[in-house]
């Protein structure tokens, strides 16, 4: 199965993210932002946490203007898989590929700790876990409040779009939300970074069990 | 043609930045701060005639983020 991880200038989770990938099986190209086109036959594209375009008007707004998000976006319209990690996830909500906006950290400190989760609605990316496991992963942003219109949020519960919701809000996020799916659930944008608990010498692996059960259910889709 | 765009986040979107300026005023002294939001103020020198249909696309594109944030052009 193969995996493109999208670099942009500031990106500094994306050696993570491949090695986590490439650790669960995927086959994995560094894609540039300045590239229009993905990798032939990419299943996966992750798009990584950091502070791509130094953070600079709003988190993700340039890279979401980037070359490289056209494909990004095609491949998603086509129903390719997207997994957008932090930054990566904020780039996903200003390329409009997942609704609402990450806003400040209510309390504006920088946060980064282990957070409890709560796993939540269906998809190739929780399944590993099943709805209603609790979980910790790292989280470690500035940018991580959850913000979207009450109707955007009872469509998101509705539809059991809320992939993962922390146990104890460290960041001001509407409802809890940690992260999200598209409508077809195969676009998941988070905040907490699996990528930073997916070996033992992380001293946490529940990150390991999302990219293992990611690369067997594509494999057998 | 010099342009400003004014971008401010939307109102009953929290303003974490613009509460703690209000704190910090009221523990300067300032009483009676009821409110304070914090925005952003983009000048552009544009080339003359650009029509305010294309200076509003250049805000939908890239300089609001319209989920949260309203703006305002100002020709000057």
């Amino acid at each position: 199965m193969k995996a493109a991880v999208i670099v942009f200038p500031g990106s500094n989770c994306d050696r993570d993210m491949a090695t986590a990938f490439e650790q669960a099986g995927l086959d994995v190209t560094m894609v540039w932002h300045k590239d229009s086109d993905l990798p032939e036959a990419v299943d996966l594209v992750g798009v990584p946490g950091g502070f791509s375009f130094g953070d600079y008007l709003r988190c993700g707004a340039i890279a979401a203007n980037a070359p490289v998000i056209g494909a990004v976006k095609r491949h998603a319209e086509r129903g390719g898989y997207v997994l957008g990690v932090c930054n990566g996830f904020q780039v996903l909500t200003e390329t409009g590929l997942l609704p609402g906006a990450l806003l400040r950290n209510a309390g504006l400190q920088y946060i980064c700790r282990t957070v409890g989760l709560t796993v939540e609605g269906e998809s190739i990316y929780t399944e590993a876990y099943g709805s209603g496991t609790r979980i910790d992963l790292p989280i470690a942003h500035h940018d991580g409040n959850y913000y979207a219109d009450a109707d955007t949020l009872d469509r998101l519960d509705g539809e059991g779009r809320v992939a993962f919701r922390y146990t104890d809000n460290p960041n001001g996020s509407a409802r809890d939300v940690a992260g999200i799916l598209s409508g077809n659930r195969r676009v998941l944008g988070m905040m907490p970074h699996p990528e930073r608990a997916s070996e033992a010498a992380h001293g946490n692996e529940d990150g390991a069990r999302l990219f293992a059960h990611l690369t067997q259910a594509l494999a057998s889709a | 043609m010099k342009v400003r765009v004014y971008v401010m986040l939307k109102t009953g979107v929290l303003d974490p930045q613009g509460e703690a300026v209000r704190h910090a005023l009221g523990a300067l002294g300032f009483d009676g701060v009821e409110s304070v939001r914090q925005g952003k103020v983009i000048e552009m020198e544009l080339a003359d005639g650009t029509p305010e249909a294309r200076i509003s696309e250049m805000c939908e594109k890239l300089l609001a983020n319209t989920v949260i944030e309203s703006y305002r052009i100002e020709t000057y």
